[in-house]
């Protein structure tokens, strides 16, 4: 379905007239809540007091403990709030709304029944300090997660606390980290490539660990050169993502593995990029250590807007004891329990255990497909990544030809000649109803832009959308003016966005 | 080729079609720069498929096997509070524009998600009395550990002084995080329920980065922030407060009382407890510490045509431009849940978020009153430690707590939290919270249940 037939939007132009004319409320500006506020007014329902209230609040908490000025919420009623936020959401875009190729970031499809799941009562309703044996059917869920991640990464066990994939990171590091020292070695370096995300060595940092960042050659791949050059006694870990963030697999991962282990180095895999590859191979057999899953990728648990989601790490045998605590265990007699009995657990990193909402529907979603089912989800992945990419080469510039996995980049310096830059196209896609590509990452790619499809999309969706990005190049070349002013049709045009850094305002400040 | 998957399009003409225009014989050759050595071989041993009717009876089993707060009535909080959570969250919550989304990297297709944020970050501002809040955090916990580590950055020293009263899990987290960073925890015991005032001034030096103190702290007493600033200030440390937002309601904000850093955890805001997880960590900061704060943050602006707008601000401080030189790796933030939050205080609002406190409080000290008078049981550090929701019941001597919930829970109750893991001189000892959702009836019926249990079940 291409969403410029779609959506009746005045054309561009129109648009355009209208501005020009001075009709600057063609999409009037939203008020915020507290706008809406009139005294007296209310939207709740509470319980009544039926517990002795004749005494004062004072005699129960001393006044000087109590709020002089009330804090300066809202006060409207049951529809404006539904007004309001319902009228917030049609100003936002996600999956449901149409494309949303952005690279890196994995936007498949959210099914509802992942949502339907969540909101059971026996599964989000419940407390972790419950009676254990009130919370075996929760138990049981994540036990079973626990086994078929590591089943699908090739690792020994997963621990499902991370709240995050950076959240992830860090956990991993932390346990590389534990493991040298419990080793007597001393290595604080964390070896990443130049087009790793910036999560890696920000967790490096906060895990007191080094970064080394190394160049990657002219085919996008890990330099083995450079790599051997890196390695030594300091070293603690590589981080790779497989297949990078260029979209390639590195054909000699077995090679960079053997020259990290070579070296004493643990090999940490960043799963950001694991839809490419499940039930195709694992980052157990590629020779990693450690790896962290983004469930809200991989497993479709929904990205909510920015959060929540959740970063399972898998390890291999030898990292098992310094895995957070506790782990989800099995007894004997087949119930489940939390262990804490771990020494040499680098501790806690998330209260209770992890997000357990998101973790059902990543159960959820792989009980739906299944391990056959999820090797479908790779090659169909794959195979639109590479259909993309083969017919946009018409009109953008492939730097690295071959083939890719699930994503892959594109430059758009060709249009530079025009005045037109990437974030350009990527504005214009707005106003045929696409949500664009990744731009500008990774850094190492002029003009950069990202696409990745994902396996929930359809070969017209694709199409339309390819067809769009050849008539932006095409526009870009005989009217760039018309590029360099988009957006025409969303609620607010492009925004200043140096003017919201230099002076910021972060709060409406209502009082 | 498996069968036809309801989530995936591809058919077989597709398929087809488009391994023609990609030039590739079949999908096996687009995986052909995978080498052999470390192809998977077979089907993986994992949780087979199911049909949609199956997989919610099969969910629906194992929750089912799951005791919940709506079979069961809770008297259980610390750190996750059985709160009513009003029912239009659930229906704006749901719209998928909201949750099938990802962080708001286009402002102008974004401006329903930067603008809830912008709220939300307002509304921590109002409850918190801090100057800025951030976009959120995964939890409390974690945001606590952030102000830890922001306050070493900030201070450039390394002693993290922080008090036993709070949370125990998010003392651990505190740990975990400052071994990372090369922090030392040093930890303040508890005399009465409350932060030991001499033992915190004690143990606070001119290498202290900050005070961490959760008010009401873990076993449910307000803190008096007012008497701990003056010495945290002295040593030119940070004052950083864990708080729960809904007792903000009606007890005075740590920022008019002196906290640098105040964070804390949204989930009495509106949403479920969910095993614990994913809730909602908030984050705030005076003025002075805006440019340290970790994760999103978003600011107004204006577009081309001068009409206000919203996009994420000041992402220099952030890890995908300062990548190693970050202070924080966070790349996230809990928006959905932030949304929740953010709806739960629209409706509330300022007469509703003063009640709903006032019901907690009223409501628990009934129960403490109920539950203190039971032959054998008594509250200790009553009256004198002041609580918001929750406090500490000593039980008859001898009983085993977990024993006893297991009791409990047979008669339909969630008792207290068992306190004599993370304090063992609180051995024999519960935390019990009790809400605006509890009636009168469900708190006698609770006393009485424990007051017959507790003569039966011995250690």
């Amino acid at each position: 379905m291409s969403m410029s037939t779609s959506n009746p939007s005045p054309t561009p132009e129109v648009l355009t007239e209208l501005r020009r004319a001075g009709a600057a409320d063609v999409k009037p500006e939203k008020a915020l809540i507290f706008e809406l506020s009139r005294e007296g007014r209310r939207a709740y329902s509470l319980p009544f007091c039926d517990v002795p209230a004749d005494d004062d609040l004072e005699s129960l908490i001393p006044g000087a403990l109590l709020r002089k000025q009330p804090a300066s919420l809202p006060e409207v009623y049951e529809v404006d709030v539904i007004r309001h936020y319902t009228e917030l959401s049609r100003r936002n875009f996600g999956v449901d709304n149409g494309f949303y190729p952005l690279g890196s970031c994995t936007m498949k499809y959210n099914p509802k029944i992942n949502e339907d799941a969540a909101r059971l009562s026996g599964f989000a309703r419940i407390h972790p300090y419950q009676p254990e044996e009130s919370l075996q059917g929760a138990f049981e869920l994540l036990y079973t997660l626990q086994n078929d991640l590591a089943a699908l990464t090739g690792m020994d066990f997963v621990t499902l606390q991370p709240a995050a994939g950076a959240h992830g990171e860090w956990t991993g590091l932390m346990m590389i980290r534990a493991y040298h020292e419990s080793r007597g070695e001393t290595r604080t370096k964390v070896i990443v490539p130049d087009s790793s995300h910036g999560t890696n060595p920000a967790s490096a940092t906060t895990a007191g660990l080094d970064t080394i960042t190394i160049k990657s050659n002219e085919r996008g791949f890990v330099d083995l050169d450079a790599l051997r050059a890196a390695v030594g006694p300091d070293t603690a870990a590589l981080m790779l993502t497989n297949p990078s963030t260029l979209g390639l697999f590195e054909e000699q991962i077995e090679e960079i593995a053997a020259i990290v282990h070579e070296a004493g180095g643990l090999l940490y895999y960043d799963g950001a990029n694991s839809n490419a590859i499940m039930g195709i191979t694992r980052p157990g057999d590629m020779g990693f250590d450690v790896v962290h899953l983004n469930l809200h990728k991989t497993m479709s648990t929904p990205h909510g807007g920015g959060g929540p989601g959740a970063g399972p790490v898998g390890v291999k045998q030898h990292l098992i004891p310094f895995l957070p605590k506790p782990v989800v265990s099995k007894r004997q007699d087949g119930s489940y329990f939390f262990d804490y009995e771990r020494p040499q657990s680098i501790g806690r990193v998330k209260s209770y255990y992890g997000n357990f909402g998101i973790l059902v529907r990543a159960y959820t979603y792989i009980r739906t497909y299944g391990p056959e089912g999820l090797r479908r989800v790779s090659e169909c992945a794959v195979l639109n990544a590479n259909y993309m990419m083969a017919r946009l080469s018409e009109a953008y510039e492939i730097p690295y030809p071959g083939v890719c996995k699930h994503e892959f980049v594109m430059s758009g310096r060709g249009l530079k000649q025009y005045g037109v830059r990437t974030l350009d196209v990527a504005k214009r896609l707005l106003d045929f109803g696409y949500h664009p590509p990744t731009i500008y990452f990774p850094l190492n790619v002029e003009e950069c832009i990202m696409i990745e499809p994902t396996e929930t999309e359809s070969k017209e969706t694709l199409d339309a959308f390819i067809d769009t990005m050849i008539r932006i190049a095409k526009e870009a070349q005989d009217t760039p003016e018309l590029v360099l002013n988009a957006p025409y049709t969303t609620v607010v045009r492009r925004l200043d966005e140096t003017l919201a850094a230099r002076k910021p305002v972060l709060n409406c400040s209502c009082r | 080729m498996t069968s036809q998957h309801r989530y995936i399009p591809m058919t077989e003409q597709d398929q087809t079609e488009m391994l023609q225009t990609i030039g590739a014989a079949s999908i096996d050759d687009l995986f052909r720069d995978i080498p052999a050595s470390i192809r998977y071989e077979g089907t993986l041993p994992m949780s087979g498929a199911l049909d949609e009717w199956a997989l919610l009876r099969h969910l629906k089993q194992l929750a089912g096997r799951n005791a919940d707060q709506d079979s069961s009535i809770s008297f259980l909080g610390a750190g996750l509070y059985d709160h009513h959570i009003p029912v239009v969250i659930n229906h704006l919550a749901s719209r998928s524009e909201f949750y099938t989304a990802y962080t708001p990297y286009q402002p102008e297709i974004s401006q329903g998600e930067l603008q809830a944020i912008f709220e939300f970050q307002s509304y921590i501002c109002e409850l918190t009395g801090m100057a800025v809040a951030n976009a959120s955090m995964y939890d409390g916990a974690t945001a606590l550990a952030e102000a830890a580590a922001l306050a070493s950055a900030h201070t450039r020293r390394k002693r993290i002084v922080i008090s036993r009263a709070v949370h125990p899990e998010a003392r651990e987290i505190v740990r975990t995080t400052a071994r990372g960073l090369g922090l030392d925890v040093v930890e303040v015991a508890v005399k009465d329920g409350l932060t030991d005032m001499d033992a915190l001034a004690a143990a606070i030096d001119e290498t202290t980065a900050a005070v961490l103190l959760q008010s009401p702290n873990f076993l449910g007493g307000i803190e008096n922030l007012a008497a701990i600033e003056p010495a945290v200030h002295a040593a030119k440390a940070l004052l950083v407060v864990s708080a729960n937002p809904l007792s903000l309601g009606l007890l005075e904000s740590p920022g008019a009382l002196g906290a640098d850093i105040v964070v804390g955890d949204a989930q009495p805001l509106g949403i479920a407890s969910s095993l614990g997880g994913p809730t909602c960590g908030f984050f705030a900061v005076a003025e002075p510490l805006m440019r340290r704060m970790p994760g999103r943050i978003v600011g107004q602006t204006k577009d081309l045509d001068g009409k206000r707008g919203f996009v994420l601000t000041l992402q220099a401080r952030e890890q995908h431009i300062r990548r190693e030189k970050a202070t924080s790796n966070i790349c996230s933030n809990q928006a959905l849940l932030a949304l929740c939050a953010s709806i739960y205080l629209s409706v509330m609002g300022k007469q509703g978020i003063r009640d709903t406190a006032e019901l907690n409080i009223r409501k628990s000290h009934y129960g403490a009153r109920m539950l203190g008078a039971l032959e054998g049981f008594s509250l200790p550090w009553q009256p004198q430690t002041p609580f918001f929701n929750e406090f500490v019941l000593r039980l008859p001597d001898g009983i085993n707590v977990s024993e006893l919930n297991r009791r409990l829970l047979q008669e339909g109750f969630f008792g207290g939290y068992d306190l004599g893991g993370a304090y063992p001189e609180l051995e024999g000892h519960m935390l019990v919270a009790v809400t605006e959702k509890r009636t009168r009836e469900e708190i006698d019926a609770f006393a009485a249940a424990l007051g017959r249990l507790s003569k039966v079940v011995h250690v």
